[in-house]
């Protein structure tokens, strides 16, 4: 049996052909981001970047979404109606490949959290600054099935710990879970 | 705290290649603020009147503006400057992008070169390293060849990279330094060549810090919105396509043919056509919200950035078009050569082999086609090569080494430098005096805040003067007295001339380009930064309490400071005049009268010397003292530049941050009703 709930997707859509490649959204994201607020906006410390390479006309703005412990295998490398983009221009990630979308004084990673706040911000700051209309916001509402967990499969769940831990260890770790 | 600025210079002695870091007296900054004001001031300390441009002690100075690197919307400006070898005289330059602000996160306000290095280097800064590395390998290359093939070896694609191309290794006057989508001119590339120092590479990922941060960066969030939606910013030339004004007005070749009626819509819709087929987008500098440059690609040529006139300046010293423009800035930017200048020096060889003062020997092959002769010409020019040795020191010292007339056709430099091409009808005052007088060398340097032409229509006129909150109170009453086909006022002109090039000094201190600010005003008086809302920005972001009018002081103390400069190294009021033909109808006694009256508004003797009075006052005693030891001032001289509050009038004296808003308004519209 499965129910449906609601989950609000966010999303920033980039459109290629407008950035102008003024990194003002690098700026806002830092500042926004600075603790205090507004005590920086060192683009080091952003999580968009534009990446440009003008030799071939590669203006991309990419939000960091999160961290990888290691490289690609292979590079991504797009070639779009015969444009060619630098390898692993759209990829957003933290990686040890590359300097982008890490703290540049602890190495941290950083990743983009859409300008999350109390009160909740209008538009993330980078699609409030971007003039040119390259970056744009959007909600949209969508319907999320969760599965139920069947008894069949939570006695396989218990089935596993057993054969993992034993089962002196997994009955000790039942009898306090249910003393809270 | 040190707030904008970091407060650290970098000192390169390239001789022994010794590297420091430098802290500086927040005091230079107070009075200042820093740019070519405070660079001109290490200037004056430490380049003696006697030392040649080409000596090891001239220094090269890159000072990231006051402004750059903080939010503040286009304040984004690296000012270059040193001793230029082609008019002996202080050089200053200005280059957009993004280096200024990477240099202010890696931590340095100014690179100071000194020194000549032994072999071809080149710089790398990467925050607190800082090293002098072989640049043996990039011997030769052009300059975004060079700033690629650093970021590879580098492995850094965020690295900004300054350049010189074959041009400035090879010490032609008009050599450009290069970094990504802008170019330094006016006698700074070939410095750069004579130290041998290839390229400037920096990478900066530290903090910035302000005065008052949450503030200053809410301010700039709207300003930049404003920025963008406002008509009067920015490059009108890039997204326009009507240029009758310069094609109609300004001269073709050297500077010789005016041709009226030339633009017609056949040739804008062809030309747009050619454009929008190569034409990629349209791009900014850092933090600006502006277009002004264009990426294009044309056929068989690299993908590349131009701006600005280059654009024009080409094909008009060639009887070409657009396209051959657009394919010769694709050799000459990676060469790193000007779009003046060199234009202007090769039309020059045309017109003299034409006159046959040149002739087949010194052009030995010489083709017979103008575009032809052009790419020619370059290629001997950047390698100097034959003719290209002469030429490569710019139009004033070709003519005077070649000789045998050819002087008579150097018609078009002043103070040694080429000026724009462009020779009109009837002297114009205030444009007069800025020919003359300015030490920035060219016009469009020092042009700007006011109007090039009266309104017509009195209505027009009011409102115009109304809605003009960036103008001092009287500056409304000379432009609301101005009609047209007259003169305006002596005492009108003076103060234009003043104004026009304050607000040069204002930008170049703090990094603003001028595209938002000195240069914009002209056009219909909406500039997003002026003499009123500047001090705003500077208090937010530096913490220093600055009016409009101790603003204005800080820019008359860098100018005159340029000024002593200047005369310690032999400039005469002799110097400062334009080229007989450079209007038709000239007025010899007004001009005269003109200039002394200009000089004693400034505080200038009648020799264009600042007295030891107007230096005392700027705080710039040690200046004066100086010059009086050299006797070019006694030190008696009872004149005193004249101090007029911009706050006078009525004027109420507030902070403010706004500028003149307009729905629409078109270059093309405004010309077309006032001209």
């Amino acid at each position: 049996m499965s129910k449906p709930a609601k989950k609000i997707v966010k999303e920033i859509k980039v459109d290629l052909s407008k950035c102008n490649g003024c990194r003002a959204c690098e700026k806002a994201c830092a500042a926004f981001h600075a603790i205090p607020k507004y005590s920086s906006f060192n683009p080091a410390r952003s999580r968009i970047k534009v990446v440009i390479d003008e030799r071939n006309d590669q203006w991309v703005p990419v939000r960091a979404s999160g961290y990888t412990a290691a490289e690609c295998n292979g590079r991504n490398h797009y070639v779009i109606e015969g444009k060619e983009y630098s390898e692993c221009a759209f990829c957003p990630a933290s990686c040890p490949s590359r300097d982008w979308f890490k703290e540049p004084d602890s190495g941290l990673p950083l990743k983009c959290d859409m300008c999350e706040d109390v009160p909740p911000l209008a538009e993330p700051m980078c699609v409030q600054i971007c003039a040119r209309g390259c970056l744009t916001y959007s909600e949209r509402e969508v319907e999320v099935f969760e599965e139920e967990v069947t008894r069949g499969e939570m006695e396989m769940g218990i089935a596993a710990l057993i054969k993992k831990y034993g089962a002196e260890v997994v009955r000790n770790a039942v009898s306090r879970a249910t003393k809270r | 705290m040190r707030y904008a600025e970091t407060g650290v210079n970098l000192e390169v002695d390239l001789t022994v290649g010794n590297i420091e870091r430098v802290e500086t007296d927040p005091e230079i900054t107070r009075r200042h603020l820093g740019g070519n004001g405070s660079a001109a001031r290490l200037i004056w300390d430490r380049v003696r009147p006697e030392t040649d441009a080409f000596s090891p002690d001239n220094l090269l100075i890159f000072s990231a503006g006051l402004l750059a690197g903080t939010p503040i919307p286009a304040a984004n400006r690296t000012m270059v400057d040193t001793i230029s070898p082609q008019t002996n005289m202080f050089s200053n330059s200005i280059f957009g992008g993004y280096f200024g602000p990477e240099l202010k996160h890696a931590g340095y306000d100014k690179i100071v070169l000194r020194g000549k290095a032994p072999d071809l280097v080149y710089l790398w800064i990467h925050n607190d390293k800082v090293e002098l590395r072989d640049a043996s390998h990039l011997k030769g290359k052009g300059a975004q060849e060079t700033a690629h093939t650093i970021k590879d070896e580098l492995n850094d694609p965020d690295i900004q990279v300054a350049a010189i191309g074959l041009a400035g290794e090879n010490r032609l006057y008009m050599a450009t330094i290069e970094h990504f989508n802008a170019s330094a001119a006016r006698g700074v590339g070939v410095i750069m060549g004579d130290k041998r120092l290839k390229a400037i590479a920096v990478r900066g990922t530290k903090d910035l810090y302000v005065s008052s941060p949450e503030e200053l960066f809410k301010t700039c969030l709207q300003h930049y919105q404003d920025i963008h939606e406002s008509p009067f910013n920015g490059d009108l030339m890039a997204i326009e396509w009507n240029d009758a004004f310069h094609h109609d007005n300004f001269a073709w070749g050297n500077a010789r043919t005016r041709r009226r009626g030339y633009w017609t819509q056949e040739l804008e819709d062809r030309w747009k056509d050619y454009t929008l087929k190569i034409r990629d987008r349209l791009q900014g500098c850092y933090n600006c919200p502006k277009n002004c440059h264009l990426v294009v690609k044309p056929p068989g040529r690299q993908r590349y950035m131009l701006k600005c006139f280059g654009k024009g300046t080409w094909h008009m010293a060639a009887f070409e078009e657009l396209p051959f423009t657009f394919d010769i800035l694709a050799l000459s930017q990676e060469y790193g050569v000007d779009s003046y200048a060199a234009p202007q020096t090769i039309a020059f060889a045309i017109e003299l082999y034409e006159a046959g003062i040149l002739t087949d020997k010194d052009l030995p092959e010489f083709p017979a086609q103008s575009a032809d002769r052009f790419y020619y010409l370059l290629e001997k020019l950047v390698r100097r090569e034959d003719i290209g040795d002469v030429l490569a020191k710019g139009v004033y010292w070709a003519a005077r080494q070649i000789g045998n007339g050819a002087e008579v056709y150097d018609h078009n430099t002043m103070k040694k430098f080429e000026q724009i091409p462009l020779k009109l009808g009837k002297v114009n005052y205030p444009y007069y005096l800025m020919y003359c007088t300015s030490d920035k060398m060219a016009i469009n340097q020092t042009e700007g805040s006011y109007p090039q032409d009266p309104i017509r229509d009195l209505a027009e006129r009011q409102k115009f003067a109304d809605e003009w909150t960036s103008a001092p109170e009287r500056f409304k009453k000379f432009f609301m007295e101005w009609e047209p086909g007259k003169h305006p006022s002596f005492e009108a002109a003076i103060n234009i001339c003043d104004w026009n090039e304050t607000m040069h000094y204002v930008d170049d201190a703090l990094g603003i380009c001028a595209f938002c600010s000195s240069f914009r005003g002209q056009f219909g008086g909406g500039s997003a930064y002026h003499i009123y809302n500047i001090p705003t920005f500077i208090k937010m972001a530096t913490g220093i309490e600055m009016d409009a009018d101790d603003l204005w002081q800080v820019a008359r103390r860098n100018r005159n400071l340029v000024r002593a400069i200047n005369i310690s190294r032999g400039l005469k009021r002799a110097d400062e005049k334009p080229p007989e033909d450079h209007w038709a109808k000239r007025e010899p006694e007004n001009e005269q009268k003109l200039l002394s009256g200009y000089y004693k508004f400034k505080g200038w003797t009648d020799e264009g010397v600042p007295t030891k009075l107007t230096l005392d006052k700027l705080g710039l005693d040690d200046v004066a003292d100086e010059l009086i030891k050299r006797g070019h001032i006694k030190g008696d001289e009872n004149i005193c530049y004249t101090d007029q509050s911009c706050y006078s009038e009525g004027r109420p004296k507030e902070a403010v941050v706004g500028f003149r808003k307009a729905e629409s308004f078109t270059l093309t519209e405004y010309l077309n009703e006032n001209k």
